[in-house]
């Protein structure tokens, strides 16, 4: 091809390695750039590979797809690791509610405390995060300008306010109790704001899986690649499964094993619906779609997900099945904890000191399963956030290589042609 | 223009239904385009948009723009193509003829620009196939055949530059599509983009917030927040924070706003005004698309298959473009999706997903507590 003598010195060509693409083979270009960083894109792309020097070589290009000089067409939204936070904590709060609203059922205070405080810490974070993320922070009550079914931004905005004042209440009304109802000066109106316990419980647990499930309508009406394809072939799935995952985690973390076996059940349940929806979401989607989450950074944090997510499954059920094996050993520990709550879930943790005397031979099996409890809660808690990330990021990979957006639109087009539809394509000729 | 369903993607409409001003749009015609850049210029003047990017060069022809973006309003796009990029071209133009797509208007003058198409194509049909068709048009003097407006007494002396006949270069100003159907329009949670009496989709800076959903929202990679440039003077630039002060509208998104400020004063918008070459035609809506049928008709009709159009149709994923193209090649050339769609149009599905995704988590909520019941 070349006439010039120098192209002798030139290394040779990777073999095979030029049209597909390992895990992390791009490096630095996974890298969470700025965000909405207009040239980001440029890093990326076939026109970068042969960066040891050999730079005009990949003008001879090699797959079938042209591109404007292999820059985005579609623009990543500015949104960076707050939003990231957002969705995982979005999830955590939204399941942790329901937990502690059936915690209040079934007179199980320790779970009911530490998903209640998990709820609202998740709320306002999550809440500051979106708010951080904003252009003009200061404008952030604009969002509360209008109720817009369009727009799954503004719906979230909703949903989100009406969990956190449920949430807030019921936070309020645990907070009172833990200290004693000496805290907060508030007089006779202690008696209604516990009576308002159990409405807001309820109005909190009823926004609490439109929390858990918005954001993947949020990411799936983008023209996002990724994100678009993931939102129309059961992205929702996945999220409420993560959601699950994350809330179970967390009570198993945070709350006695007695008291957690919802927690584990939930979070069981959730990583069953995650491993399922996520491989048949994938299977769905086309793959230039699916590629930014097998590649590089995006790559690296859904495959930890799947790793975690199995072992916080294994572990989780292990607890299960000791909690049901040593129910009686548990049982009689646990009434010492009982409406101490945390404290008492934190004490049982550290070693159980408290029920050393009541218990002797106990005390071993009750640390082991609460110890395994705490790491096998926080490996799930952990394959949510990685598992939202993941996405978040495979989906803003996905705008920097034209690829991702030109094959998949081709590939529809050809396939509404095939099957005779001619008059719905943008390009006309006439 | 559109019925308000969320179907149609259309349920943040306007409702300007009954306002006295039809819907305003833009023909930009790139096969005369010459890529003098006077529509980035006086868009930047007009609107007082920041400067953009580094000054760096980027190394894609005359391009050092990029793409549209939060400070770029109007882009001129640089493509060098070989002959057989123009071969391919060409016969993808004629394949996209081919398919019988219905036409978008009655036509009722088929005589004038229809026959010789016609006429081409058929020969075409006949199994002449690109073979029969020169690469260079035959018919009259057309501005885009290299050496067509040398003087006709020097037709003898072979002037035309070594290997120009396989060279061209594709010149196109891009800009805001201002769909029917607008995905920023539709997902923007503030309320501050909004669409006007004269069917274009404007941000009102004083209301957005920044949260930066609408970004995402756009097919085209149109809409982006200005998180960065200035407009610094000189004089400005001893002073190391004026940069920070002076960007209007920072943190807010920011498009083309096909000149609304003008429109209401009865003008034209900036980039129309200033072009040259009229490669960038403004108007009624209407007219733009009917002026590109003739001209794409008119082109087909001189052997240039390879012209098409972008944003014409009504029954396409945005619900046709208020800023027609006509391009010179398949759209993804340009930098433009091949097959956008408003990617509210998939929300009642998703939105149906989501609830029945809601309802199993309560569901399995429920059974996690029943399945761990204590005696």
């Amino acid at each position: 091809m070349s006439t010039s003598e120098y192209d002798s010195y030139r290394p040779p060509e990777p073999e095979g390695g030029r049209r597909k693409r390992r895990r992390g083979g791009r490096g630095g270009s996974g890298g969470p750039e700025g965000p909405g960083g207009r040239r980001g894109g440029r890093g990326g792309g076939w026109k970068n590979r042969g960066a040891d020097g050999n730079r005009e070589m990949p003008m001879v290009e090699d797959v079938e797809f042209t591109s404007y000089y292999g820059r985005p067409i579609v623009k990543a939204p500015p949104w960076g690791d707050e939003i990231g936070t957002y969705l995982f904590l979005g999830g955590l709060a939204g399941g942790s509610s329901l937990l502690g609203f059936g915690a209040q059922l079934t007179d199980r205070p320790g779970m009911r405390i530490a998903s209640r405080m998990t709820a609202i810490a998740a709320t306002g974070i999550g809440g500051a995060a979106l708010v951080a993320d904003l252009g003009r922070p200061e404008r952030f009550l604009n969002m509360m300008r209008v109720v817009k079914v369009s727009s799954p931004m503004s719906l979230g905005t909703w949903i989100l306010s009406g969990f956190g004042v449920g949430s807030g209440v019921t936070f309020a009304i645990e907070l009172d109790r833990i200290t004693g109802e000496k805290l907060l000066p508030l007089g006779p109106l202690r008696k209604v704001l516990h009576g308002m316990e159990t409405p807001a419980a309820i109005e909190s647990a009823f926004f609490a899986t439109p929390l858990a499930a918005y954001t993947a309508v949020l990411l799936g009406a983008t023209a996002v690649p990724t994100w678009n394809a993931a939102g129309r072939n059961g992205l929702p799935y996945v999220f409420v499964s993560s959601a699950s995952m994350a809330a179970g985690g967390a009570a198993m973390a945070l709350a006695p094993v007695a008291e957690t076996g919802p927690a584990r059940l939930l979070a069981l349940a959730g990583t069953a619906g995650e491993a399922y929806a996520m491989s048949a979401m994938r299977k769905r989607m086309h793959p230039a779609e699916v590629d930014p989450m097998d590649d590089g950074e995006p790559g690296h944090k859904l495959h930890r997900a799947e790793k975690l997510l199995i072992a916080g499954a294994v572990g989780a059920a292990a607890v299960e099945v000791g909690a049901r094996v040593f129910a009686k050993k548990l049982a009689r520990g646990s009434g010492t904890t009982g409406a101490s709550g945390v404290a008492g879930a934190v004490a049982e943790a550290v070693g159980s000191a408290g029920s050393v005397g009541v218990a002797k031979r106990s005390w071993k099996t009750r640390a082991v399963l609460r110890g395994l409890s705490v790491v096998s809660g926080a490996a799930l808690a952990a394959a949510s956030a990685y598992t939202r990330f993941g996405v978040l990021e495979a989906g803003i990979e996905s705008t920097k290589d034209p690829r991702h957006v030109v094959e998949p639109q081709r590939a529809r087009l050809e396939e509404r042609r095939a099957a005779g539809i001619t008059d719905d394509s943008i390009t006309t000729g006439r | 223009m559109s019925t308000p369903t969320i179907d149609g993607g259309a349920l943040a409409d306007g409702h300007w239904h009954d306002s006295p001003h039809s819907r305003k749009g833009f023909f930009t015609d790139t096969s005369i385009c010459i890529g003098c850049k006077a529509c980035e210029v006086a868009c930047k003047e007009w609107n007082n948009n920041p400067q953009d990017g580094t000054f760096e060069l980027l190394g894609s022809s005359y391009d050092n723009t990029g793409s549209l973006g939060a400070n770029t309003w109007r882009h001129v796009a640089f493509i060098e193509q070989d002959s057989e990029r123009i071969e391919k071209a060409r016969e993808s133009g004629r394949k996209l003829v081919n398919l019988g797509m219905p036409t978008i208007r009655p036509r009722t003058d088929e005589s004038s620009g229809a026959q010789p198409l016609d006429g081409a194509l058929g020969a075409a049909a006949e199994g002449q196939t690109s073979a029969g068709l020169p690469t260079t048009p035959e018919l009259g003097v057309d501005l885009l055949a290299p050496g067509a407006l040398e003087p006709t007494d020097l037709s003898n002396v072979d002037t035309t530059p070594p290997d120009t006949a396989d060279f061209r270069w594709l010149m196109s100003s891009d800009v805001c599509k201002h769909c029917t159907h607008a995905g920023c329009l539709d997902v923007c949670p503030t309320g501050a983009l909004f669409r006007t009496e004269f069917d274009t989709v404007v941000v009102q800076n004083d209301v957005c917030n920044g949260c930066g959903t609408c970004v995402a929202g756009c097919p085209f990679g149109v809409i982006e927040r200005r998180d960065d440039g200035t407009i610094n003077t000189p004089t400005d630039r001893d002073d190391r924070k004026a940069s920070d002060m002076d960007v209007p509208d920072a943190g807010t998104a920011n498009k083309c706003t096909l000149c609304y400020d003008r429109l209401v004063e009865g003008q034209e918008p900036a980039c129309a005004q200033t072009c040259p070459t009229q490669s960038i035609k403004f108007g009624d809506r209407s007219d733009m698309v009917d002026q590109a049928h003739d001209r794409v008709a008119e082109l087909h009709a001189k052997g240039l298959t390879e012209a098409r159009l972008y944003g014409a149709n009504p029954n396409d994923g945005v619900g046709g473009t208020g800023s027609v193209f006509l391009l010179l090649d398949e759209p993804e050339v340009y930098g433009l999706p091949p097959d956008p769609r408003v990617a509210t149009k998939d929300l009642p599905k998703m939105y149906a997903n989501a609830g029945i995704a809601a309802l199993g988590m309560v569901a399995a909520a429920g059974l996690a507590f029943l399945g761990s019941r204590r005696s």
